[in-house]
């Protein structure tokens, strides 16, 4: 195989999972805003680390909706859903022959879709149903590829591109959102307002499981440990990095290598298995969330160097 | 002239033999079966991405070649008559190619010129004296034919540089049994799955090294590349890299490829980028399509490219007057496949001849292609013929004319239900230690009422070909 073959699938894995964590995180500060008072512009801006971006494309400022559409459909913003998806199926696109069928039609059927809304008048144009589509949609490619994709490093390089990205996400989410409910770190500090926290868990779609897990009112740090910690819930950090380094250890395995991709890997995934969400707030969680965000990205450049994708 | 061409499904009353399974389909379906169907047809190929011309096109995305549903049938014993003559046409083409890039004896015989090919813009000097394994430089070859009559079939161009469209012919076959099976299970059609198997074979059969399983990989010029769709679906059949320039890189004279592993050997190329393109130390130096010294590599025989060199000297269409007389000449024998009578421009008689019967004949460049800079004489204006009549005394060496022929039609789905349209027929053949041709090719069709031109990039479309296996007991 290639590494311009690996370099695509890694990214087509990144934009995908960028795509599908926008969508649901749009769609639940939706829900938030609707449901209480408060811009929760600035905060989700944040999220995307482009408040500054956000402020100079809208002079007006602040708007949710107009976030909305700078995160949905402004092809001008990389990082926004419909940019996101027309560069996951270009780098398929370029891997037709390295994909599946399935894998390549959903995909293609996503951005065709995607390409025929995009077209319709602006004005009319229904943003909720364009987020349910990506995010079904989203679903199904990623299920091709587990039911069709053959186990081999292209493989690999795909679940390395969506578990970095999506482990990333869910850390920058707690991260942005924690700081913007408890400004100060103190979990403990007054009443905790539920639907500020059962909005932060529908980021990643785990209400249901935080009340399956722990059977109890919201608490900030079950929250913060449900996000970072548990292993068996499938957005969680801790998940995420456990894939990873399966994925580098499977790649070590058939290259019979290792390097420093491989080290940090490792490292990243103890750090996230043995850790204790009280102690991760005794050094403090703004702290700590960075620290594994920065080492991520450092992963990511070291993937790239390892492995000759750049 | 539309009313006067064969066509091959015959009239009401007279439907030749091959086709009569086909009528009685067109007869027993309904219209609004056929649009359902039609409209099945483009989603399919929407949702499969197999689209043709990233260039030009609006909104720089892509479009689809518009397929017919209707299958051209060729009877078996039409086949084996094709199959003799292509296979007689593209050795006596591999048999040139060695000789012009070789010894050249054809030209110290007299039959041809030497400075049709040493003059010759596609003509490449440094792949001169080069020993190709099993002396193949038109490994795969696209032979342009029509049909006039029951058994008049000409050869109207050779194609051997980098012919494309056999991934139509593959995802036509898998549309048509999809979408059309009663009908093909009412006729015995010879399958064309195994092209991909046999292409590999070829492309494995012409390694320098003795390697058991030669590495062989498809150059594509890049997802921009308007047969990018073919590149990437022949690598999937094969099953092999698919690769750009910048992805191969040359070291010590061997060319490898880029992996996570670390370099790997490559021993073949199958390259769909054009020949100056491929090196920019040794043709192009702008081009960043290229591997930098896999022409160096070339020469110290460690890798081989398909198809070679400067094939273009062999298929442009000066050289094609010649091809009867190359078959004389390599095989001693008579040519099965008949050339189009064609003037040259160059010479001083067909020169007068063409400038007086501009209204009546076909005129070409002899290097132009996809359609475009041709004249077709009884269907232009008395304005654009003066135009065109300027172009052949500027440069009389850079023309030819053929007679308008009056190609075969085949019944076509067009706006108001089933008329005949013209088509013609690529057959692909394949050339390594062996010749192997999958039965049938690519019908073009020309889906405009009384055009001649099948190309896609002028409106033309594509058919489903149908080569029927022999009848039992007719002792094939």
């Amino acid at each position: 195989m290639l590494s311009s073959t690996a370099k695509n699938l890694y990214w087509m894995g990144r934009y995908l999972q960028r795509a599908k964590s926008t969508a649901r995180l749009i769609e639940a500060t939706q829900r938030m805003a609707l449901q209480s008072r408060g811009e929760e512009a600035a905060g989700v801006a944040a999220i995307f680390g482009m408040e500054d971006e956000f402020r100079q494309t809208q002079q007006q400022g602040g708007r949710l909706a107009s976030l909305i559409d700078f995160l949905v459909v402004d092809e001008s913003n990389p990082s926004s859903i419909v940019s996101s998806i027309a560069a996951a199926r270009s780098n398929a696109r370029e891997e037709r022959n390295n994909i599946t069928v399935d894998v390549w039609e959903s995909l293609n059927g996503l951005w065709l879709e995607l390409s025929s809304r995009m077209r319709s008048d602006r004005a009319t144009l229904d943003r909720g149903a364009l987020i349910e589509t990506v995010k079904k949609q989203a679903v199904m490619i990623f299920g091709a590829a587990q039911v069709t994709l053959l186990r081999d490093e292209a493989y690999n390089f795909l679940q390395l591109g969506a578990f970095l990205e999506r482990g990333d996400n869910t850390a920058r989410i707690l991260d942005v959102k924690f700081h913007l409910l408890r400004p100060d770190g103190n979990p403990h500090a007054d009443k905790p307002d539920y639907f500020a926290w059962s909005e932060v868990l529908a980021c990643i779609g785990a209400v249901r499981t935080y009340r399956r897990i722990y059977r109890s009112a919201l608490d900030p740090v079950k929250v913060a440990e449900l996000m970072m910690l548990r292993r068996d819930v499938p957005r969680s950090v801790h998940h995420c990095l456990w894939m990873v380094d399966l994925s580098m250890r499977e790649l070590a395995d058939a290259y019979g290598t290792r390097g420093e991709a491989d080290r940090l890997a490792g490292e990243l995934h103890a750090r996230l298995r043995y850790a204790r969400v009280d102690r991760i707030f005794e050094i403090g969680l703004a702290k700590f969330l960075g620290g594994v965000r920065d080492d991520i990205a450092t992963l990511s450049d070291e993937i790239g160097r390892q492995f000759l994708l750049d | 002239m539309a009313a006067k061409a064969f066509d091959e499904m015959g009239t009401t009353g007279s439907i030749r033999a091959p086709y009569r399974s086909v009528a009685n389909w067109l007869a027993r379906t309904s219209p609004e079966r056929v649009a359902a169907t039609r409209h099945e047809v483009d989603l399919f190929y929407r949702r499969h991405g197999i689209t043709f011309g990233a260039y030009g096109a609006v909104d720089g995305h892509e479009t689809t070649i518009p397929f017919d549903i209707i299958p051209r049938v060729i009877a078996w014993d039409e086949w084996q008559y094709l199959h003799k003559g292509l296979v007689q046409r593209v050795q006596a083409l591999n048999a040139f190619l060695v000789d012009a890039y070789g010894a050249r004896e054809i030209c110290r015989a007299g039959v041809i010129p030497e400075t049709q090919i040493l003059m010759n813009g596609e003509f490449v000097a440094m792949a001169q004296g080069l020993a190709l394994p099993g002396g193949v430089h038109a490994h795969i070859a696209g032979i342009d034919l029509v049909r006039v009559g029951e058994k008049d079939f000409y050869v109207l161009e050779d194609n051997v540089r980098t012919p494309s469209g056999v991934s139509y012919v593959l995802e036509n076959r898998e549309v048509m049994m999809r979408l059309a099976p009663e009908l093909f299970s009412a006729m015995r059609v010879l399958p064309v799955a195994d092209y991909s198997e046999e292409l590999l074979a070829t492309l494995r059969s012409v390694s320098f090294s003795d390697d058991a399983e030669p590495t062989v990989v498809l150059l594509t010029p890049g997802h921009f590349n308007s047969a990018y769709f073919e590149h990437a679906f022949l690598a999937d059949e094969m099953g092999i890299d698919l690769c750009e320039g910048s992805d191969l890189f040359v070291d010590e004279g061997r060319v490898y490829m880029r992996t996570p592993r670390g370099p790997q050997r490559v021993d073949v190329i199958y390259r769909r980028v054009d020949d100056a393109f491929l090196d920019p130390l040794a043709m192009r130096p702008d081009s960043f399509l290229g591997v930098a010294g896999l022409l160096g590599a070339l020469r110290a025989g460690r890798v081989n490219i398909v198809n070679a060199l400067g094939n273009g000297v062999a298929d442009d269409k000066s050289t094609y007057t010649y091809v009867p007389e190359m078959i004389r000449f390599y095989l001693g024998e008579e040519p099965i496949l008949q050339n189009v009578p064609t003037w040259r421009c160059d010479r001083p008689d067909d020169y007068k001849y063409v400038l007086e019967h501009l209204t009546e004949l076909v005129v070409k460049e002899v290097h132009g292609s996809g359609g475009k800079g041709m004249l077709v004489g009884p269907t232009s204006s008395k304005a654009e013929i003066e135009d065109f009549a300027h172009l052949v005394r500027a440069r009389p060496d850079n023309y030819i004319a053929q007679p308008t022929l009056a190609l075969s039609t085949c019944p076509t789905f067009v706006g108001q239900g089933v008329a005949p349209r013209h088509v013609d027929l690529r057959p692909y053949v394949l050339s390594g230690r062996k010749v192997t041709i999958i039965p049938g090719g690519l019908t073009r069709v020309a889906l405009k009422e009384g055009s001649l031109v099948v190309n896609s990039s002028q409106g033309g479309g594509t058919k489903d070909t149908w080569v029927l296996a022999p009848e039992a007991g007719s002792g094939e």
